[in-house]
């Protein structure tokens, strides 16, 4: 573990002077799960940096001594079919690495689906991130307040997003707390993400979106509980409420500043989870090619997309 | 929509009209040449109603090539928009237009087709057969990806050109712009040639090798074409009906993928991918077939490993079909099922593995001549380790949170497709350049285009992993000075500029070597040891006067080397297939009743579909049974040729 832990802080100097001053945004983690996913990285550029050395140099040797001109004139090549124990080895070695990428790999992919490791005693804020074209609508029901296109989360305690898209696939990041997943139409998906370090950090939905695309990200803001805690009093004094009339309006396409609203849109409009009553979803699509039998029971629709849908 | 307004230029400027000027001014210019030179018969005869291999071969060459200056020209419009933060050389929808038709255009109407050429030229040679099984459907494959390929190229001329990636997922396609419309129906009727190529070569290679051919004696390219066209007999069929239950939604209001009444976008991700990840499989193992080729005549050794090479293969066309959700482990379909194709995905490396070690394994005790082809033989090894390497480390499901739609990913799949798939193909066009026109390609030229398309690579795709890791997702049309990312795209977009240089000089060495090249080389230049180059150059139009006789995998090696007979008995009259007029008449109301269905045209769409129809059964009660090549047509052919 130490010995991983300096091979880490190894290649982090290395990439680090690489590529400037600061360091990759990847590479800098500021919580636990975008931690883990950086040891991955650094471990498998590691491990492939040997491939590629050993692929390297074997080739070169092979150039150097079996050139044309480095041989008699009558040289004749020999007929080589193959030997059972060069190419065992050959085919053992990758077969070794890719066990062991595997393990690490399964055990990666239960821990970013888990809640994150070290703080399971701490009850978890919960977020709703929506997308729309090509805005952020994130909800905290818990606080009863809702913000557009920027985010501020406690550090400390464990983030819970359940994400979910008012138009096309989306794909909610913010890569120095963990990695990215799809906020899609019909559905909610969970990401769990937490943050160490108090700071401002990038998100921007990652999954090409339209025309708005580009400019489709958000502000993070990690701070203290308290500050956290004080933050929203301050807009439940301040902010106007959202009203289901506002709410349209905004998700009409366009790109928005910051805003900042008391209540959330989940009330009237709520996410489409599993095993919601009274499920009266908007898509928000309207504007977009219209369908005849456009009318029909918006509830089922997306119950049934459920049913089929590998989640 | 008014009826004109949909065939209006969606976003006019200056580069738009440009190349509408430029377009039309290349047709008329074409069209007046070929008056004036008196052409028009000769074209038709020879060549649009020809149903010989080795001709439409070269026919989808010059589409090939053609398609990859289109595609060129968006690479290197997308790099200079990003080349500096802040850009303001393209707009938004332009850019995404561009990115979109880059990557269908390179990947379906580009390397595709030059994969098709060499299966297309060399395989009935290599095997040592007359002609492809089925020579006319050979002729409407041809013609069906040629029309395709052609509607989806007016596309931003008129109505629109598809802006959803080239992935074009739902419910962002699903709009009502004609682009779309493009995207479904044009690559519906390439693919459907497609299709039908795979199952006429794969017909081909099992029924018409030469005596003695063996399965485990077929050369390696041939090998690989076999498997290739196996992946496409089972991953085209998918692709077909994802695109026409796109079309159905485009046109005709079903819900399949979009967001009301049950329709479900990620059916559609999973149907493109089912067949997009094999698909890139069907463009790599043919590409492997001709290194394999190149790297054992110029290291004047058999190839290392023969059996390995084909189980290989055989098991990497398995894996193909069982990773097609890597490309969304972000979708949150749990820990489990991206375990799963995490772990099928890295398996793939084992067997690619083996076959970057048979290769340089070949070179071992080899006597290796740096020949042009060897040249991109061997830069390839080492970047294709590079792009192999990354993927693996894509593979890993979790750490892809990071990497998925970023710059990273761009980087890794232009790291495996260009030293892989690109270098490939120019590779093996430079060794079979005399086979096909009598001279050789200048190999000073070729040498250099080959550094200059390496360093260009390296300078365009290194920085975007790094850029990547920074955060800089992929399908950006700009991004603000603050990221940090400048400086890096800059570097990106002068290897792409070196690039375009190294892609100008394969004209300028086709141009050169047409001038000067010496006409007086041998039919066998390179010394090589598969039969293809048995033959004489050029190719008699029956390929081979006497049907060879084949002891081992590298028949004309040994044929040269250990006096093994290729040629057994006398002149026999040669069955042939004759010219036809109606692939090409069909594939023409093809586009036709593409167009109509794209503008929803419904009187023409229903005209051409019966002729369609009209074709089919045209067909269907035609007598034609080809003909003979007599005795006396062979003898004065074969003496021609021996003395020339
Ligand atoms: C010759 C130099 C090339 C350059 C400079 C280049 C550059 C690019 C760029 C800048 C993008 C868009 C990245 C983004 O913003 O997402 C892109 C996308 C793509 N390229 Fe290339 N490219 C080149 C060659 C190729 C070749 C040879 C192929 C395939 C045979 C290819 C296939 C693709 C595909 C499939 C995409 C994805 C399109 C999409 O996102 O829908 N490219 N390329
Ligand atoms: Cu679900
Ligand atoms: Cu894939």
């Amino acid at each position: 573990m130490k010995l991983k832990l300096a091979l880490f802080a190894v290649m982090m100097f290395g990439l680090t002077v690489l590529t400037g001053c600061e360091p990759l945004t990847v590479l800098d983690p500021k919580g636990p799960m975008a931690e883990r996913l950086a040891s991955d990285i650094m471990l498998t550029m590691l491990m492939m940096a040997g491939i590629v050395i050993a692929v390297f140099a074997m080739l070169l040797f092979m150039l150097v001594k079996y050139r044309a001109s480095n041989q008699p004139a009558d040289y004749e090549p020999p007929h080589i079919e193959g030997n059972p124990w060069v190419e065992g080895i050959l085919v053992g070695i990758p077969i070794i690495i890719v066990a062991i990428l595997s393990v690490v790999s399964v055990q990666s992919n239960y821990i970013v689906e888990s809640a994150p490791t070290g703080y399971e005693d701490k009850e978890p804020l919960v977020v709703y991130a929506s997308s729309s074209d090509w805005k952020w609508h994130f909800s905290y029901p818990e606080e009863g307040i809702e913000t557009v296109n920027y985010l501020y989360v406690p550090t400390d305690r464990p983030l819970e997003f359940r994400l979910y898209s008012h138009g096309p696939i989306t794909s909610f990041w913010i890569p120095q707390l963990g990695g990215q997943k799809y906020a899609m139409n019909a559905h909610v998906t969970t990401l769990h993400l937490a943050a160490d370090v108090e700071g401002e950090y990038m998100g921007r939905n990652a999954n090409f979106s339209g025309e708005g695309f580009a400019e489709n990200k958000f502000d993070v803001t990690a701070m203290s509980q308290e500050e956290f805690d004080e933050w929203v009093d301050e807009v439940k004094d301040t902010a106007d409420p959202l009203t289901e009339k506002k709410f349209e309006e905004l998700l009409e396409p366009g790109h928005l500043g910051r805003m900042t609203f008391t209540g959330t849109h989940l009330e009237f409009s709520p996410a489409p989870e599993h095993h919601e009553k009274g499920d009266k979803y908007k898509d928000g699509h309207e504007d977009k090619k219209k369908h005849d039998n456009h009318s029909a029971s918006k509830k089922e629709s997306s119950e049934k997309e459920h049913m089929n849908h590998n989640e | 929509m008014e009826f004109f307004e949909r065939f209006a230029i969606p976003h006019p400027s200056i580069a738009i009209y440009a190349s509408m000027v430029a377009a039309g001014l290349t047709l008329i210019a074409v069209l007046a040449g070929l008056t004036y030179f008196k052409k028009w018969g000769y074209l038709w005869r020879e060549w649009i109603t020809t149903v010989d291999h080795k001709r439409i071969g070269i026919m989808y060459l010059i589409s090939a090539l053609l398609m990859l200056f289109r595609g060129g020209v968006d690479a290197i419009m997308m790099r200079a928009q990003l080349a500096v933060p802040d850009n303001k050389l393209l707009d938004s929808q332009h850019y995404n237009e561009i990115f979109t038709t880059h990557g269908v255009v390179m990947i379906l109407f580009m390397a595709m087709p030059f994969i098709i050429f060499f299966m297309n030229f060399v395989i009935p040679l290599q095997i040592g057969a007359r002609d492809v099984a089925f020579p006319r459907l050979n002729a409407l494959s041809f013609w069906l990806f040629f029309m395709g390929a052609m509607l989806f190229n007016i596309s931003f001329m008129v109505g629109g050109s598809p802006d959803a990636g080239w992935t074009s997922y739902f419910p962002l396609a699903d709009t009502d712009s004609v682009g779309t419309n493009y995207y479904m129906i044009a690559i519906q009727i390439a693919g459907i040639g497609t299709l039908m190529t795979g199952i006429n070569f794969m017909t081909t290679i099992l029924k018409m090798r030469a005596p003695g051919m063996t399965l485990m004696k077929m050369p390696m390219f041939t090998w690989s074409a076999f498997i290739a066209n196996v992946i496409i007999v089972f991953a085209f069929p998918v692709l077909t009906v994802a695109l026409a239950f796109g079309t159905m939604d485009q046109l005709f209001g079903t819900q399949f993928f979009t967001l009301d009444n049950g329709g479900m976008a990620m059916l559609w991700a999973n149907l493109f991918w089912v067949w997009g990840h094999p698909e890139v499989y069907i463009l790599i193992l043919p590409a492997f077939g001709i290194y394999s080729e190149i790297i054992s005549t110029f290291s004047k050794r058999n190839l290392y490993g023969y059996k390995s090479m084909v189980a290989s293969m055989v098991l990497i066309s398995v894996l193909s079909f069982v990773v097609w959700a890597h490309h969304f482990f972000t979708m949150g379909q749990g820990a489990m099922a991206n375990s799963i194709f995490s772990i099928t995905t890295m398996a793939i490396a084992v067997p690619t593995g083996v076959k970057i070690f048979n290769w340089i394994l070949t070179l071992w005790k080899g006597k290796i001549e740096f020949t042009t082809p060897m040249l991109y033989s061997i830069l390839f090894i080492p970047l294709f380790t590079l792009g192999g390497v990354t993927g693996v480390m894509l593979a890993m499901s979790a750490a892809d949170y990071q990497y998925h739609n970023t710059m990273f990913l761009v980087a890794h799949f232009h790291n495996v497709i260009i030293p892989g798939v690109v270098f490939a193909m120019l590779a093996g066009l430079t060794y079979y350049w005399p086979k096909m026109f009598g001279f050789m390609l200048n190999e000073r030229i070729g040498k250099w285009t080959a550094w200059l398309l390496s360093i260009g690579f390296l300078l365009a795709f290194m920085p975007m992993y790094v850029t990547g890791l920074d955060g800089q997702a992929r399908r950006m049309y700009t991004y603000s000075e603050s990221t940090g990312f400048g400086p890096m795209n800059m570097v990106s977009f002068v290897g792409a500029a070196i690039m375009a240089i190294g892609f100008v000089l394969i004209v300028y060495n086709i141009y050169y070597s047409v001038r000067y090249a010496s006409r007086d080389i041998s039919a066998d230049p390179w010394d090589a040891r598969t039969l293809e180059w048995a033959t004489h150059t050029p190719v008699p139009h029956y390929n081979f006067a006497i049907t060879p006789e084949v002891a081992s995998s590298e028949a004309y090696w040994d044929y040269k080397k250990k006096n093994h007979e290729l040629y057994k008995g006398d002149y026999e009259k040669i069955h042939m297939p004759n010219n036809s007029g109606i692939p090409f008449v069909m594939s023409c109301i093809f586009f036709g009743w593409g167009f109509s269905l794209i503008f929803s045209l419904w009187i023409p769409a229903i005209i051409t579909t019966i002729g369609i129809f009209v074709c089919m059964t045209l067909r269907s009660f035609e007598k034609d049974h080809g003909h003979y090549v007599s005795v006396k047509e062979i003898e004065d052919t074969e003496s021609e040729l021996r003395g020339a």
